[in-house]
């Protein structure tokens, strides 16, 4: 073929860029993210009422979708209230309903989101709760 | 044809690196104001375009230009424009991709920049804007590249493209006229309300176009060995000519308007421009410069022989140029914003940051030009043009 | 099939490309949308005030210095407005101008010097014909059907179509990240980041909950809100007894600031 050398040249180059990633993972262990809900403000609630605004399985996949949804009906309908699937209301605030029983960010939030190197910038305008340094909050 | 831009002198690849060196430059200062904001910038809460939404609309009327050359050649058949329609249409492309980057590194969140297209909103001119201006680029990505491979084959355009050309010269205006209108609908800002700037844009674009176009063809005619025609740039020269009569005739009719009716709300920018207010003078030089410039850019473009001797028809289309870019591209914006609502003058001046990521989205166009240009004239280059020197011909 | 070659494969093999694409993510779109039940998930909160035509009277003789500067300390407190001191890139909400540039056009020049530099409080007007909110691109600014003249912060693209656009130079820009110019930050409500417009809200959030505005409510009676389609509310019975007047009426925005002489 026409420029032969480099064009294998070049797909040698692409093939290695393409599989950096694993290259540059190996000897390094798989860590299972393992988000801590053990907070003071948890806690304190009696055991019947720890439930999350939906179930863990709903919250880990749809988190996301769930909170663009509220924000959209928040501020754009000034519908604050969110009836949840079992049928209790909350109020709709990433600082003032999530976070407060979920106040580490850094053990909770963090955790998943730097595994998959996602920075949300929800954090930009909304403010983290203040975390413990007993916690080990990591800066 | 993409390969034709891959052969080329010493000089053609210095120039293109020179390019390379001012947009890393100007990327990685971009990269600074992302990260900062556009803090770094010399705009403020009062002056809140400047530079860099000047350039965008400086440059929208250069890409809308192109319809000088597109026009006359398509719809009326004005063979003297067969060598350069593709010219026009190559020097459309870069423009609107520097009018569309120039609208990115405005954004404070560029990032959100799709919201636009995910919440379509049509009562916002910007809405429109951003899509006619999508449009525009697409079309005559499409037009100059179909009609060019065409050139290169030997064979007349394909039929299906004539609508296609058609609907481009009826586009170019439009986003121009969409550009005015981001202006003059602003009811607070008594600089732009008015119904000429709409006009006043039309006939600018098209007095600064053509004297790029006049001048891209000196340099064409120069360092390669395809030749644009003499009339085509002197017709060019001659279109160049009476649009800048009509845009001096309509910043005079504004000046009447601003001060025969004595509204000081009128007034006010007017003599801020040039002669300052309440002390503050920043860009009086500017305006003293621009009008200079627009003198000797008339008067050499309007007068037979000093704009055949191509000396004075380089300084001339240069001093055309410059003249409408120092007006479109920084008098216009900052004077809309001054006096601001309180009929305070709060100064605005480019920062350096802000000049470097100017040049190099500018640097981005200029490389965008030349390889599309090396691409044309060598393809031009090897075409058997007809005894007139004209109509491409098959032999 | 004989006339294929590499061009043309490329040109199907990239249409094809797209056009799967997008259908698959057309569909995607389009069957996700019905599959949740529709159920009344969202409500107003119960003790929300509720309105058609928001507006807001400032009565002039009962302003003075400190009532001004409680009002705009409250909101700043309140709302996490950064307190920049480079006058080019300050953010404000509500702040204090003099009688003559806020009301330019009114003045004239036998008027008495304590009158044209009487300081009154100027903020966003909440138009009934917003020109910001008819510009917006993306309906960041948008109006809402009791007449706020509401912020998105989330879609904003940052591109001030919207500060050009209104008369009253009420909305600031973020020129850059307002964090460390918070003085104490008020942990209920967020900050804005780098980039994003923002104006005063009406404290809409205290309206869904029951409260008045926090401008109004440390003013001590200088600054009074209410319903404007509501012959009965207040404010209504006030424009109908006494002089007021608005910023730049003539420019057809229809601002609901009243400033009662």
């Amino acid at each position: 073929m026409y420029d032969g050398g480099k064009i294998v040249f070049g797909l040698i180059i692409f093939v290695l860029i393409v599989t950096l990633p694993f290259t540059l993972s190996i000897g390094k262990d798989y860590v299972k993210p393992e988000p801590k809900i053990d907070t003071p403000e948890i806690q304190k609630l009696p055991l019947e009422e720890r439930k999350c605004v939906e179930s863990k399985e709903f919250m880990r996949t749809e988190h996301m979708q769930l909170l663009n949804e509220w924000r959209d009906e928040a501020v754009r309908y000034g519908k604050r209230i969110y009836v949840s699937s079992s049928g209790k209301t909350y109020t709709i605030s990433l600082q003032n309903t999530c976070m407060k029983c979920h106040s580490n960010k850094s053990e909770f939030c963090d955790k998943c989101h730097t595994f998959a190197e996602e920075s949300p910038y929800c954090w930009d305008c909304h403010i983290a709760p203040k975390e413990n340094t007993q916690k080990e909050a990591k800066q | 044809m993409l390969e034709y831009a891959l052969k080329g002198s010493g000089r053609y690849w210095g120039w293109l690196a020179f390019l390379l060196i001012l947009i890393g430059i100007g990327f990685i200062t971009y990269l600074k104001q992302f990260h900062v904001g556009l803090g770094i910038t010399g705009m403020s809460r009062d002056v809140s375009w400047g530079l860099y939404i000047g350039q965008f609309t400086f440059l929208v009327g250069v890409a809308a230009s192109a319809v000088t050359v597109v026009l006359p050649y398509y719809l009326h058949n004005y063979k003297k424009y067969g060598r350069i329609a593709v010219i026009g249409e190559f020097l459309a492309i870069p423009s609107v991709l520097m009018c569309m980057l120039f609208i990115f590194v405005d954004l404070g969140q560029p990032i959100r920049v799709l919201n636009v297209l995910l919440h379509p909103t049509p009562n916002s001119v910007m809405f429109f804007d951003m899509i006619v201006l999508s449009g525009y680029l697409i079309l005559n990505l499409l037009c100059g590249w179909v009609v060019l491979g065409v050139e290169r084959k030997g064979s007349p355009p394909p039929k299906w493209i004539k609508p296609f050309l058609y609907l481009a010269i009826f586009w170019a205006p439009s986003i121009h006229i969409v550009t005015a209108f981001l202006y003059q609908g602003l009811p607070g800002r008594d600089y732009w309300l008015t119904a000429i700037m709409a006009a006043k844009f039309l006939s600018s674009a098209f007095a600064s176009g053509p004297s790029l176009l006049v001048l891209l063809c000196l340099i064409i005619r120069k360092f390669t060995n395809f030749d644009p025609g003499k009339e085509a740039i002197q017709t060019l020269a001659k279109t160049a000519a009476y649009f800048l009569i009509a845009t001096i005739l309509f910043y005079l009719f504004e000046v009447f308007t601003a001060f025969y009716s004595n509204i000081p709300a009128h007034k006010a920018p007017i003599i801020y421009l040039f002669s300052g207010l309440d002390g503050f003078t920043k860009l009086t030089p500017v305006m003293k410069i621009c009008a200079t410039l627009v003198a000797i850019g008339a008067i050499i473009l309007v007068t037979p022989p000093l704009r055949k001797w191509e000396v004075t028809l380089s300084i001339g289309a240069f001093a055309t140029f410059i003249s409408m870019w120092l007006e479109k591209g920084i008098s216009l914006v900052v004077g809309g914003f001054i006096p601001n609502p309180f009929e305070r003058v709060f100064e605005y001046w480019p920062t350096l940051p802000e000049a470097l990521i100017a040049l190099g989205v500018w640097s981005v166009g200029f490389f965008i030009l030349t390889i599309l240009y090396k691409i044309a004239t060598t393809v031009k280059e090897n075409v058997v043009f007809d005894k007139y020197g004209e109509k491409q011909i098959k032999t | 099939m004989s006339d294929m070659d590499r061009r043309k494969f490329l040109k199907i093999a990239g249409l094809g490309a797209l056009l799967g694409i997008s259908s698959w993510s057309m569909f995607e779109v389009v069957t996700k949308q019905h599959l949740e039940a529709f159920v009344e998930k969202y409500k107003t909160p119960p003790n929300a005030m509720h309105a058609k035509r928001w507006a807001i009277v400032i009565d002039l003789k009962k302003l003075d210095e400190k009532i001004m500067n409680d009002c705009i300390e409250a909101c700043n407190r309140i709302h996490n407005v950064p307190q920049i001191p480079n006058p080019k890139e300050e953010v404000k909400w509500i702040w204090k101008e003099d009688f003559e540039h806020a009301f330019p056009g009114m003045e004239h020049q036998y008027m008495p010097e304590e009158i044209k530099e009487m300081p009154v409080l100027v903020l966003c007007n909440h138009c009934d014909s917003p020109a910001c909110v008819r510009v917006c691109p993306t309906k960041a600014t948008f109006k809402r059907k009791d007449g706020i003249v509401m912020m998105d912060m989330h879609r904003c693209i940052g591109c001030r179509f919207c500060m050009a656009a209104c008369p009253f130079g009420a909305r600031s820009f973020n020129w850059r990240d307002p964090r460390p110019f918070i003085k104490e930050e008020n942990k209920e409500y967020p900050t804005r980041m780098r980039g994003v417009v923002e104006k005063c809200t009406l404290c809409c959030e205290r309206l869904e909950v029951g409260l008045p505005p926090a401008c109004v409510e440390v003013s001590n009676g200088a600054i009074m809100y209410g319903d404007l389609a509501d012959p009965n509310s207040e404010i209504r019975k006030l424009l109908a007894t006494r002089y007021s007047i608005r910023r730049k009426a003539e420019l057809g925005t229809n601002p609901c600031v009243y400033y009662l002489l």
